[in-house]
């Protein structure tokens, strides 16, 4: 009886100490640990769609932004948490690339697959699944308000009339962002790439950390024209924003979503599964329901909300290019642009 | 006669127990603060830079193949690069080409390289080449090879940080910021405690309770109410004279929401304990109300409002999500953190701009020590309270006054759960429960939620009994001063340390497959002993004060009873202490919901919390469910604070009735 305080305080610190455990302890079933970008709101419906064809291999989802993602496997390069990532920006995955991290493997079906949308390695690194876009998120009701003109070309955002009216996301944290970047610097060359930017840089009313939050934010009417994400700009419109989808005259940019096997996972075959899954027919259709280009060829059918013209407007995008000069281009946009941190004067 | 010699008091049995306990407790204090801060400290300090002499080249213009020459060599005579293009960061790439001003990726010319350090690779398009050599290209292959920094060890990243004006101005900011927030709401705050103290106002009891509120939401609730306040849909736009409220505004405004209770607590404290008596004397020297204001209220109050300052001052400089969700281009430290770990993978620098931010924090911080140490006891058994006598007018300001806060703190919620509850804000104003379908957002979905709370108990359970074993240790414990001075040291440091940068380190740290405590990082482990210590000081001092109020009398008759001091601790110290242990769990707890900072880099997909689902729902652009998600926090730690007084008062009844006579 004396000592029960002191024992049930000792049984106590041994409850929590094992529950902590406990609660950390990995569950037995073949679990893959797959870092993604993609849209929140998809996750539940991939897995599940992947399980009725393998339902022994349970996903584990780490899903963020393409830039987070992105520094998480990199800040994890020597010890990986990864199994496989499954939709994440090409530019990303060529970084990583870079640094050896992944295991090549040539996955079942690549054949049917257009030769853009894997690696060039006789065994690829990578392999996509669909191309996202960036275009401009433009709300009628306030356009209307503010006398606005819905812009047709990238150039037309530069006007004075869209003197702060423009968000577009921060390149520095946002895959769509850089992709817009380097998109334009491709376009109008180095030289007017950045040309163009600072003139447009006059007219933004903010860079935003995600690629969706500028549609959101001209959904909402806070700024008319988002320079955004398309699939969630059609989202919004589909859920009854007054958007309009424009995809500028002079071609746009666009990334790829892709997958590949960590080096090093010891999970390998259910990996090598699921990435030949990834690229079967099945998932393809998946994919297609929301994002207009895909990979495999032959079955794309156009998406609810999407301009058809966006596939004929895709530029001709370097990968390596853009994954190689990524540093000194989001340095150089850094310099130029972020410092902006005095109010505006108007 | 040879001297006497030097009685020292033996130490018992119990003093080495408890120097073990101690020592165990100060070890987890090691390996949770000091050795993750030293991680990031060295971070900080690798560089990576190209060193020139390492890569070589050779060149066969057809003619046979040239002489080896380094590209340091070449630079020497082409000046293609200066010294500062060097400096580079881990991810640093640079182009073979830029060496050869003629190339063109059409010629005959091939082109030999190689790259000398063991530790470096090069690439090959896309392909990392990691040997040492010699590889044979021609000119097209050639105009894809890349050279990748060596690492070392040196100032370069500080350089580099100062030599940025966008990073160097975020000093600027943030400090301008910090100190703009200090001075109005210790302003305000004290006005609110003046009229809970000195007047005779009705609804203190309500007053005291609103006030309380911003402690139970995180720090970027506010920022989303004033994006629907005034943002450019915003419900009282107007009111801003066409002012942006994304930048210094929002985030002033904010800030001095989610820190008007922190400096309250603090005032009302120090305005508590003043002495009747020189108010007596005042009046009967004739002074004005206005004179003793000056001369006795403000001089008996100046601790506190020093002490005030200090901790606003840090929670703002520290703070992160505040400035994120309503800062718009306005950079502060805390975000560039962000940025540049996030955004640029840059780790490096993200650890200078940590050590950056350690500064300001850590002088505030032995700032307020030193003036604490400075403070002599006002409060003598002389002294007489004071009893604020009735006065109409002066009621009537301190009312209206109080009314105006409350509806500023209570308002701002409100807008929180009516944005929370619009289906489309501005377009359909339709009520609706979508905005908590939080499954189909970022962020984890409701089961971040679930972790939240399970963070918030673990931290509380966890977090109590070892702040509170580590008080008793050093506050009972006969001898070892040595130890006693570094755990007591140790106990103060988190307080200084902002929640961002112990959760970079922790990356430092725990990130590291040699380190043998990395299988924690990804676990709710790692968050439960990350938040302990974030909050670990306020702790220990609540427990600390809890103890030095109990006489060490007990110590003496227990050992004289020839007790072992664990039997007293659980007999007779924990319930006296109770109350406090309460307190620590409760304020551990409800940190723990809230905290942003410290655990922004931390979470996995399996520990998801609510505080960082708000954050990534806001920069989705999901605002409506953010705040939602927000409300939710709010109404947890509602409950938590409910069952707290409730279980209060139940023990108290049981093991405080001797308090009362």
């Amino acid at each position: 009886m004396r000592q029960s305080v002191l024992k049930s305080f000792v049984v106590g610190v041994c409850i929590t100490t094992i529950s902590i455990f406990a609660v950390v302890t990995p569950a037995l079933a073949v679990d893959l640990t797959v870092y993604t970008a993609i849209e929140a709101e998809d996750l539940q419906k991939y897995a599940a769609t992947f399980n009725e064809d393998h339902p022994d291999i349970h996903v584990k989802w780490v899903r963020d932004s393409t830039g987070i993602i992105t520094a998480k496997l990199l800040a994890e390069k020597n010890n990986p948490q990864a199994d496989v990532i499954w939709g994440l920006a090409a530019t990303s995955l060529l970084l990583m690339k870079a640094e050896g991290m992944f295991y090549p493997y040539k996955p079942k079906g690549l054949e049917n697959l257009d030769p853009k949308f894997y690696d060039s390695d006789p065994v690829p690194s990578w392999v996509g699944m669909d191309a996202w876009v960036a275009a401009i998120a433009y709300n009628t009701i306030e356009g209307k308000k503010n006398n606005l003109v819905a812009p047709k070309t990238w150039k037309d955002l530069t006007k004075p009339m869209y003197r702060n009216q423009v968000v577009m996301p921060n390149p520095n944290s946002s895959g769509t962002g850089f992709l817009d970047v380097s998109s334009w610097l491709q376009l109008f060359g180095e030289k007017g790439g950045w040309e163009f930017m600072d003139l447009l840089h006059k007219n933004i009313a903010r860079y935003t950390h995600s690629g969706s939050k500028p549609a959101k934010l001209a959904a909402a009417g806070e700024i008319p024209v988002g320079v955004s994400f398309a699939f969630r700009a059609a989202k919004l419109k589909a859920a009854g924003a007054p958007l309009e989808i424009i995809i500028p005259e002079e071609g746009i940019g666009w990334d790829m979503e892709a997958s590949a096997i960590i080096a090093g996972t010891d999970k390998l075959e259910a990996a090598k599964t699921l990435i030949d899954w990834s690229i079967s027919k099945k998932a393809m259709e998946m994919y297609n329901s929301a994002y207009a280009v895909v990979g495999y060829k032959g079955i794309a059918k156009p998406v609810k909300f999407f301009p058809p013209e966006t596939i004929s407007k895709l530029i001709k995008n370097d990968f390596e290019w853009a994954a190689n000069n990524r540093k000194r281009i989001l340095a150089e946009w850094q310099k130029r642009y972020d410092s902006k941190s005095e109010p505006k004067k108007n | 006669m040879p001297p006497a010699p030097i009685i020292r008091p033996k130490t018992s049995k119990d003093d080495k127990l408890m120097a073990g306990f101690m020592i165990v407790i100060a070890l987890y204090l090691v390996v949770a603060l000091a050795f993750p801060l030293y991680a990031m400290l060295s971070k900080s300090f690798k560089t990576a830079s190209f060193d020139l002499k390492k890569y070589e080249f050779q060149v066969n213009k057809g003619d046979g193949w040239g002489p080896v020459v380094s590209a340091f060599e070449i630079n020497q005579t082409l000046h293609v690069l200066k010294p500062e293009d060097l400096v580079t960061s881990a991810d640093g790439r640079l182009y073979a080409t830029i060496f050869f001003p003629d190339f063109s990726f059409r010629s005959k010319t091939k082109y030999r390289f190689r790259q000398l350090d063991p530790n470096s690779s090069f690439i090959d398009g896309t392909r990392q080449i990691t040997d040492n050599d010699w590889h044979t290209y021609t000119a097209k292959e050639f105009r894809r090879i890349i050279l990748r920094p060596s690492q070392s060890i040196g100032l370069g990243n500080y350089i580099t940080y100062f030599s940025t004006p966008a990073l160097f101005r975020s000093i600027k900011n943030s400090l301008f910021i910090s100190i703009l927030t200090t001075l109005i709401t210790v302003s305000l705050a004290f006005g609110f405690a003046y009229a809970l103290n000195r007047s005779t106002m009705r609804f203190k009891g309500i007053f005291r309770i609103i006030a309380m509120i911003p402690i139970l939401i995180p720090s970027l609730l506010p920022g989303i109410a004033l994006v629907y306040l005034f943002g450019n849909q915003g419900m009282l736009k107007g009111l801003l004279f066409g002012a942006d409220i994304y930048g210094p505004i929002g985030i002033v405004v904010g800030a001095v929401f989610f820190t008007f209770p922190h400096a309250l607590i603090i005032i009302t404290t120090a305005l508590a304990i003043s002495d009747a008596r020189l108010y007596e004397a005042a009046i009967s020297l004739r002074a004005s109300a206005w004179r003793t204001f000056w001369t006795v209220t403000i001089p008996g109050a100046r601790y506190g409002l020093i002490s005030a300052s200090f901790v606003v001052f840090n929670l703002v400089i520290t703070d992160f999500g505040l400035p994120k969700v309503i800062g718009g281009q306005y950079n502060m430290l805390a975000v560039d953190i962000y940025k540049q770990v996030i955004g640029q993978q840059n780790f490096e620098m993200g650890a200078v701009v940590s050590v950056v931010l350690l500064v300001p924090a850590m002088m505030a911080f032995s700032l307020d020590r030193y003036v604490q140490k400075k403070q002599i006891a006002q409060l003598s058994s002389r002294s007489v309270p004071y009893e604020p006598k009735p006065n109409r007018r002066f009621d009537a300001i301190c009312l209206s006054y109080c009314s105006l806060m409350g509806v500023f703190i209570v308002g701002l919620l409100l807008v929180c759960q009516y944005a929370a509850l619009i289906k489309l804000w501005p377009y359909n104003l339709h009520l609706s429960l979508a905005n908590y379908n939080f499954d189909v957002m970022d962020g984890g979905g409701w089961r971040a939620y679930i972790n939240s709370i399970r963070l918030g108990l673990l931290t509380a359970l966890v977090g109590t009994v070892v702040v509170f074993s580590g008080a008793y240790m050093v506050e009972k414990i006969n001898g070892f001063r040595v130890l006693r001075t570094g755990f007591q040291f140790l106990a103060m440091l988190p307080m200084a340390i902002p929640g961002m940068v112990l959760g970079l380190s922790y990356i430092f740290f725990f990130n590291n497959p040699a380190n043998p405590l990395s299988p924690i990082y990804g676990t709710m482990v790692i968050l439960v002993v990350c938040t302990v210590t974030h909050f670990y000081t306020v702790s220990h001092l609540t427990a600390i004060t809890a103890l030095k109020q109990m006489d060490r009398e007990f110590e003496a008759v227990a050992s004289s009873l020839k007790q072992p001091f664990y039997k007293l601790l659980a007999k007779v110290t924990v319930p006296v202490c109770m109350p406090a242990i309460l307190d620590i769990s409760i304020y551990l707890f409800v940190n723990a919901m809230t905290t942003v900072s410290a655990v922004i880099f931390l979470y996995s997909p399996d520990t998801a919390l609510a505080s960082v689902a708000v954050m990534n729902m806001d920069d989705a652009g999901d605002i409506a469910p953010a705040a939602a998600m927000g409300m939710m926090i709010f109404y947890t730690n509602v409950a938590a604070r409910l069952i707290h007084l409730f279980v209060t008062r139940g023990l108290t009844k049981r093991t405080q009735a001797w308090r009362k006579r």
